[in-house]
């Protein structure tokens, strides 16, 4: 059956199902009952959802016949409270929209500032924020994978690797003081360098999960509960998938090789080696299994930018648009009068509009951005992969049942935040 | 807008375009685009950090979209996002949409502009084209009151359904406009 995009859609087919019932004119038995349909409203806070998503399904016994998801329920008003904000206080903006990967939009909206301002980054701050951003891509995609082990039953998984993101998040708080919204970036570069403490517990870390996630992957892989539960379930073919706009992993599991980080690289991605997976079928595995082999790709890349990180300078020389460190502030008459200039958003933006967009976790992560030569951005639009596919999920769900909805929405790793914006 | 480009960015592209690999290209799709839709289909373009920017209007905006989906040679066959614009003091053109567009096989990236009057905020709907048009369009819809003709569902899908005005217009000020003890000397416009 065709999906229904309208509530008007779903009433139709409930209309359509008591007229056949009242013209079947007779008493009503078991078959006649089976032919009633239920509608179910699977959210918006179901502890199976993860997250804040209301679909009204329409069910008949356990077999979704149609979907309708309504989202809005934390919606912030992030465009609209970024026409007020200097360049700065919009990166905590960008940190709650996709939470378990905050680094990847902090550094893409910096990104896209430096593009309008015409900063140069230095190669060292390029490499720092590329480990930066792996590492938040390999988080991403461990809470995703590892939730989807406990939608389908198995918790000890989430627990192996759920240790691992906390020892990522120890890095991070040993990068630039914060685990969850990290601000560790600047227009311009870092905030500060890579302390040594840091740059050894990255190393550490690096030798000791390769083994957990082996472990991880050997729960799951080839394993028959598992594969009985996802493989050819919620599958979306390629096309579609690139008229519905799905980017990220999602859509290189249905076996589109678009990376951003490939086809318009971005802060030195060029100077790395490392591989695109993608899947064939679309299905629930191929998104488990892309992911797990991006987690291997992120790897390779850390590695690279560790072993090759440039020696230098960690920011641009640009002190109208770089927040000084603090240290610097505390000692340094000049840096004190720029970081006031530019936490009171004295620093006028030339006139200009700039889309810059960055591979997030879950896809083309977009920002286009359109200032008039204020202190703040006239237009800010945010393009959130998560909003752009979610409309995709009754036409993946129609179906099946139930159980493999479920399935499929942790597979899709949609993230309430970057949904509603 | 983007026509006052500073002179800091317009100048170094200005004086690099024939080696320049971005502009070539720009220059050939723009010649492609012209030979596809005729030279009057755009006006204003730019190119503002090296992506080209045509604006057409909404009467052609549809043909265009899909000329651009069909065409072979270009391949502009993925809608990366569109969104809805206000510029309050553009007599007669007071609210915009902005499309980008995506070749995924030749890497080109396009962005179409079209803009019309705010008491006739009336446009044709991609959803016949694009999948992903439904919601960006709701979402036009209910931040800018951009009405979508053709649209199968146009109802308001971030905000709650009862609102009854549109707030990304300019002329809602985030904070409540009465009140005296915050004072917009050093933040926003």
């Amino acid at each position: 059956m065709a999906v229904n995009d309208t509530l008007e859609g779903t009433h139709k087919i409930i209309q359509e199902a008591k007229e056949q019932q009242q013209h079947s004119g007779l008493v009503p038995t078991l078959n006649d009952f089976s032919q009633e349909l239920t509608t179910l409203n699977l959210g918006p806070t179901h502890p199976a959802t993860h997250g804040i998503f209301q679909n009204i399904l329409q069910m008949d016994g356990e077999r979704i016949i149609s979907g309708v998801p309504t989202i809005g329920y934390i919606h912030r008003a992030f465009e609209k409270i970024a026409e007020r904000r200097p360049f700065y206080q919009i990166t905590p903006l960008t940190d709650r929209m996709n939470y378990c990967s905050s680094p990847i939009n902090n550094m893409g909206w910096h990104m896209t500032v430096e593009k309008l301002l015409g900063v140069t980054v230095p190669k060292r701050a390029q490499y720092m924020r590329v480990i930066a951003m792996e590492l938040a891509r390999i988080t991403d995609h461990l809470i995703c994978n590892s939730i989807l082990g406990v939608d389908t039953g198995a918790f000890t998984g989430f627990l192996y690797v759920f240790q691992e993101r906390e020892k990522v998040y120890e890095i991070y708080e040993e990068i630039c003081g914060a685990r969850l919204t990290t601000n560790m970036g600047r227009v311009g570069g870092m905030e500060r360098d890579f302390s040594d403490v840091a740059i050894q517990k990255l190393r550490d870390w690096l030798k000791t999960f390769p083994a957990v996630m082996k472990e991880f992957e050997s729960m799951f892989n080839r394993n028959r509960i598992f594969m009985d539960r996802v493989v050819n379930v919620g599958p979306i073919t390629a096309e579609r998938a690139l008229n519905y706009g799905f980017t990220g992993p999602n859509l290189r599991a249905a076996g589109v090789d678009y990376d951003v980080r490939v086809m318009n690289p971005y802060s030195s991605y060029e100077d790395f080696d490392f591989e695109i997976p993608v899947g064939t079928k679309g299905d629930t595995y191929d998104r488990f299994m892309v992911r797990n082999e991006e987690i291997w790709q992120s790897l390779r890349i850390i590695n690279q930018a560790l072993e090759n990180l440039p020696e230098g300078p960690f920011h641009a020389d640009a002190p109208h648009y770089y927040l000084p460190p603090k240290q610097a502030v505390y000692k340094n008459m000049e840096a004190l009068i720029y970081h006031f200039k530019i936490i009171m958003g004295e620093i006028e933006a030339p006139v200009g509009e700039v889309y810059h967009s960055v591979e997030g976790g879950n896809g083309e992560l977009g920002f286009y951005l359109i200032s008039d030569g204020g202190r703040t951005p006239y237009r800010l639009h945010f393009r959130r992969p998560c909003f752009i596919y979610y409309q995709a999920y009754p036409e993946m769900v129609v179906g099946s049942s139930l159980s493999d909805a479920i399935v499929t929405l942790s597979s899709m790793n949609v993230i309430a935040g970057e949904l509603d914006a | 807008m983007a026509e006052n480009t500073p002179e800091s960015a317009a100048a170094p592209q200005e004086a690099a375009a024939p080696q320049d690999p971005q502009a070539a290209k720009n220059a050939q799709l723009l010649a492609l685009l012209h030979r596809l839709f005729g030279a009057d289909a755009f006006t204003d373009v730019e190119e503002p950090y090296g992506l080209l920017t045509v604006t057409t209007t909404r009467e052609r905006i549809h043909d265009i979209m899909a000329g651009l989906q069909q065409d072979q040679e270009l391949q502009l066959n993925f809608l990366t996002t569109m969104c809805g614009i206000h510029y309050p003091e553009n007599e007669g053109k007071e609210l915009g949409m902005i499309y980008h567009v995506h070749s995924l096989v030749n890497n080109l990236r396009l962005r179409l502009k079209i803009f019309f009057p705010i008491a006739d905020p009336v446009v044709p709907t991609l959803t016949d084209l694009y999948a992903t048009a439904n919601w960006m369009e709701r979402e036009a819809y209910d931040f800018y009151g951009i009405i979508f003709t053709g649209h199968p569902n146009l109802i308001r899908i971030l905000n709650v359904e009862d609102m009854d005005y549109h707030p990304m217009r300019k002329e809602y000020a985030l904070e409540d406009g009465t009140r005296e003890d915050k004072t917009d000397l050093f933040f926003g416009r």
